[in-house]
């Protein structure tokens, strides 16, 4: 009898640790992936639109635009890798503009600046990985 | 550790010492020595280098000469309007520039374009509207391809040239060049670096005041 509660309760801590390994393992990856993604904003993206995402005057879009990300989120990527021209209309403003390609950019590249701009700069977007990146970039407008 | 604290004390007193001097900014650039008689006596006079005459067009599509400069102090840099790489980070600072010394008829910008070919006067237009610019206190020009690579090697020292390997097959360097009321270089400053771009401001201001006295 003691040998059976025994094993109930070590089964029980097992299985919580086992979650809780889980969910540390989800949160180093997206740990991981926001800081490799600050440093690939810093390389690509960071001279057009400001280290705090802000942009510059009308010439480069901020990123601060929380809702214009959320209703764009699955061409989010597109942009990224292929680049923007054209008008495209902000909550506050207007821009017309040209955003080069930056085709050298893998998958998970652009999953790790998707988890960092979402994620910085006021936006909250959570999670965002490899295979959506990839299924999103086969979907561009 | 002794010693290490030693040099620390060192080094700081040093540098306290530097920062209080009164400084004058150095005048760069080519030197020549001229003799001449004075009172039957050998004088040696130096005499720098100056920015020579130049005429460009403006984004209002209005000449731009150096007598524009007269008895100003101004920033010389170079630029082009689609350069993706660190023109946004030269003008986000020289912004900074521009909206300090807003209105101030002693300060003016010059920005030159080293793509001759698309940067017409109208793109330039847009572009300064774009960034926020109105007026002409900050000049952007357009000029043709001999008088613009020219300007930026002889006038600036800066370096600008068009290579088939880059991307944009256009390269040059971020300075911003600090010239003085008497058209002398007095400081080269990086743009794409927000410190240098905030002493380059100071200095402008020590300009502004030598030229007081
Ligand atoms: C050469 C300057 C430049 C670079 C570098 C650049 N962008 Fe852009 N970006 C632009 C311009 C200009 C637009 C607006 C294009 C238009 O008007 O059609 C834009 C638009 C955007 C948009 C959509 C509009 C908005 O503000 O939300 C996003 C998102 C974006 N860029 C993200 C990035 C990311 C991430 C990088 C780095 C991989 C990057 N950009 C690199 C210039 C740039």
């Amino acid at each position: 009898m003691r040998n059976k509660v025994f094993c109930f309760f070590f089964s029980i801590c097992i299985c919580c640790s086992l979650l809780q390994s889980c969910e540390n393992e989800q949160q180093l990856t997206y740990k991981r992936y926001y800081v490799n993604g600050k440093g690939l904003y810093e390389q690509y993206c960071q001279n057009c639109h400001n280290a705090d995402g802000t942009g510059l005057s009308n010439l480069y879009p901020p990123l601060t635009d929380t809702l214009y990300l959320k209703q764009n989120k699955t061409q989010l990527s597109c942009i990224i890798k292929y680049g923007l021209t054209g008008k495209i209309k902000l909550t506050a403003k207007e821009f017309e503009g040209q955003m080069p390609a930056h085709n050298e950019l893998s998958d998970i590249d652009v999953a790790q600046l998707m988890v960092y701009i979402t994620n910085s700069f006021g936006n909250k977007q959570g999670f965002y990985d490899a295979s959506t990146a990839n299924k999103d970039l086969k979907n561009c407008n | 550790m002794k010693t290490v604290s030693l040099i620390l004390i060192i080094t700081t007193l040093l540098q306290s010492c530097t920062s209080k001097q009164d400084h004058k900014l150095p005048i760069l650039g080519n030197r020549e020595a001229i003799e001449h008689q004075v009172n039957g006596k050998t004088v040696v006079d130096t005499v720098y280098q100056t920015v020579p005459a130049f005429s460009f067009l403006n984004q209002d599509s209005v000449q731009v000469t150096n007598k524009d400069f007269n008895n100003k102090i101004y920033v010389a840099d170079f630029f082009f309007t689609s350069c993706n790489t660190i023109c946004p980070i030269m003008h986000r600072n020289m912004l900074k520039v521009y909206e300090k010394f807003k209105n101030n008829p002693q300060v003016k910008i010059l920005s030159h374009s080293i793509d001759v070919k698309y940067d017409l006067p109208s793109r330039l237009k847009k572009y300064a509207n774009k960034l926020g610019v109105q007026g002409n206190q900050w000049e952007f020009v357009h000029g043709s391809h001999d008088a613009i690579f020219d300007v930026a090697a002889k006038s600036y020292l800066v370096a600008a040239y068009e290579d088939v390997k880059d991307p944009q097959g256009l390269v040059h360097q971020g300075w911003f060049v600090l010239v003085d009321k008497q058209k002398r270089l007095r400081g080269a400053y990086d743009g794409t670096k927000e410190d240098q771009v905030q002493q380059m401001m100071v200095d402008m201001q020590t300009l502004l005041n030598e030229d007081e006295k």
